[in-house]
């Protein structure tokens, strides 16, 4: 099994296609982090900061800041409110390692 | 995986597409039916996860909803919503363009018009939803030309947009809004919105009368306001216990009847009830509502085992039917398929919703949730959510229709770019 993943994922390399996160596959996702994309997007498209890359340590004080409404927002207190502390730094760790758009 | 049946996938994907070099991935096939939102987004998260895909699609060019209203309200080019599958095929996924016209969840295989069958062992299906047209006696598909719903954005948005900016000064406008559960919530009220505002700016003498099947909505209060401010001559609200339900509608007189009223209209938008589309009927993994119940961990049938369906078709509990939900519960559904197959026990997930709806340009309102499996089902995370606060100032709203801009682009460029 592994051995055939390696060898898929470097027939992907080699077809060069799509760039695969370095944590696709055997890193999932901690609950509630895919869905940081549908805005923060891996593209970068205009108002929403990248996240991808960011320093966890970053991430976590804004969501920290965002949960407890110190930090004022449009739609961001209502979405960090949705994840304990414990998970804001899972999902924090995780965009780090993501690769910057 | 038997020989034949191998040659006949190929012989299918030929000429359509180039078989991914994945194809002979022994973790075994999955396809996904239906390129929208929901099921383009979980071919490239399978994709991602290094799983083999086939994305069965019967169109060549997507033609996405969100920003429609805009379209109608002749803020944004039609062109602005067409996606081609360029992007995907790019990524390595293997797209092909075929209407599937059945699907046998025990022999594990989808047949296609061609008379082809596509093996699967796990199949994602988002096929997003039907319009009834056995629902409002007098409203079929005849009549949608004449009485638009433009709730499948295409030449219905265009129909609309059209009638609408040929409307004369002086006519009225008639929105007929369905009970829940249906495709977009705020949808509605955000195209009774910028219809409202056409009418304001372009027809003043005109009017827009929204009839509604229900009594509560998405951001109700949010938009109650806006209107009131913004569109106090112009649009008149009729909710279902002053009698805004519509019970037939007859396209030749373009007569719209309700309970205890008949309005003659210049122009009618009737959204009529709505349910999975017909292929999850054919499934077998749309149940009595004619919506599909899944399992809220892994979206997988609750009636047909192998089958996972996200998007609009599955019931996502208090998740409501949105692009921005089909594309969460896409890759949430994508990391637990590929768990399956790897013989692991998906985690338990949380997803987000967030719905912006703009009640005039440069006027943006939202609606987030957070959500988690409870109880078998899809449940909002309590404290977590709400909307746009009601006070906020117009600075924010004008944030919030930029943000509302940026999602579109954002998450049409993560699907389809
Ligand atoms: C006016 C309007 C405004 C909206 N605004 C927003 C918004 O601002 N934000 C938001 O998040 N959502 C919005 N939505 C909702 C959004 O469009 C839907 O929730 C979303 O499209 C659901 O995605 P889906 O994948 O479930 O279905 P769809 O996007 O409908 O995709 C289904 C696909 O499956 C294909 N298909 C179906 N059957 C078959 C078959 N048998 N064989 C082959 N292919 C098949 C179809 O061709 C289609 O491409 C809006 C909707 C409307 C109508
Ligand atoms: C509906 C769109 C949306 C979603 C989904 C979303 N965000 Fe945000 N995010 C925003 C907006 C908008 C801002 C700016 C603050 C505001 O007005 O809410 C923001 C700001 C942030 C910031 C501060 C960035 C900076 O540099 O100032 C962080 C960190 C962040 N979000 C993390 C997340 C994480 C983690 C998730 C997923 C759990 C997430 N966001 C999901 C829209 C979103």
């Amino acid at each position: 099994m592994r051995g055939l993943r390696a060898l898929a994922l470097l027939a992907l390399a080699l077809l060069g296609l799509g760039a695969a996160p370095a944590a696709a596959g055997p890193v999932p996702a901690p609950p509630g982090a895919s869905s940081c994309s549908g805005c923060h997007g891996a593209h970068g498209e205009g108002a929403f900061a990248p996240l991808a890359g960011r320093p966890a340590s970053d991430i976590a004080a804004a969501l920290a800041a965002y949960r407890s409404g110190e930090r004022p927002a449009t739609v961001m207190t209502r979405i960090a409110k949705g994840f304990t502390e414990a998970e804001s730094r899972a999902i924090a760790a995780y965009l780090e390692q993501q690769a910057a758009p | 995986m038997s020989g034949p049946t191998r040659r006949a996938v190929l012989g299918t994907l030929a000429g359509l597409a180039a078989a991914p070099a994945l194809g002979q991935d022994a973790r075994g096939r999955v396809v996904v039916l239906g390129g929208g939102f929901g099921g383009a987004s979980a071919a490239r998260a399978l994709h991602r996860a290094g799983l083999s895909v086939t994305l069965v699609e019967a169109e060549t060019t997507y033609t996405a909803c969100p920003f429609s209203n805009e379209v109608i309200a002749g803020l944004q080019p039609l062109a602005a919503q067409r996606f081609g599958y360029e992007g995907l095929r790019r990524a390595g996924i293997a797209v092909v363009h075929a209407v599937a016209t059945g699907i046998d969840g025990g022999a594990r295989s989808v047949a296609l018009a061609d008379g082809s069958r596509l093996p699967y062992d796990r199949l994602v299906l988002s096929p997003g939803i039907a319009l009834r047209f056995d629902a409002i006696p007098g409203y079929d598909e005849a009549a949608a030309e004449v009485m638009p719903h433009a709730w499948k954005a295409g030449a219905q948005t265009e129909l609309l947009a059209r009638r609408l900016a040929d409307l004369p000064d002086g006519g009225t406008v008639v929105l007929s809004v369905p009970a829940n559960p249906y495709r977009c919530p705020p949808g509605p009220y955000e195209r009774a919105s910028l219809i409202a505002h056409v009418l304001k700016t372009r027809k003043p003498r005109s009017k827009l009368i929204v009839l509604d099947a229900k009594d509560t909505f998405s951001k109700q209060k949010l938009f109650e306001a806006a209107w009131k401010e913004l569109y106090p001559d112009h649009l008149e609200y009729v909710p279902l216990a002053a009698g805004g339900q519509v019970t037939a509608v007859d396209p030749g007189t373009m007569t719209v009847r309700t309970d205890f009223s008949e309005v003659r209209a210049a122009l009618a938008c009737i959204i009529p009830p709505q349910r999975a589309a017909p292929i999850a009927t054919a499934a077998g993994v749309a149940d009595r509502t004619g919506w599909c119940p899944i399992d809220p961990v892994t979206f997988e049938s609750r009636l047909v085992p192998g089958i996972h369906v996200v998007g609009d078709a599955c019931i996502g509990g208090a998740m409501p039917k949105s692009a921005f939900s089909a594309n969460a519960q896409a890759k949430v559904c994508a990391d637990a398929v590929a768990d399956l197959m790897a013989g692991r026990t998906p985690a338990t997930p949380k997803l987000i919703n967030t719905c912006y709806s703009l009640v005039a340009p440069g006027y943006g309102i939202s609606v987030a949730g957070v959500y988690r499996p409870a109880n078998g089902v899809l449940a909002d995370v309590e404290g977590a959510g709400g909307t746009s606060s009601l006070d906020a100032p117009m600075e924010a709203r004008r944030a919030e229709a930029a943000y509302a801009e940026a999602w579109y682009r954002t998450i049409t460029a993560d699907v389809f770019g």
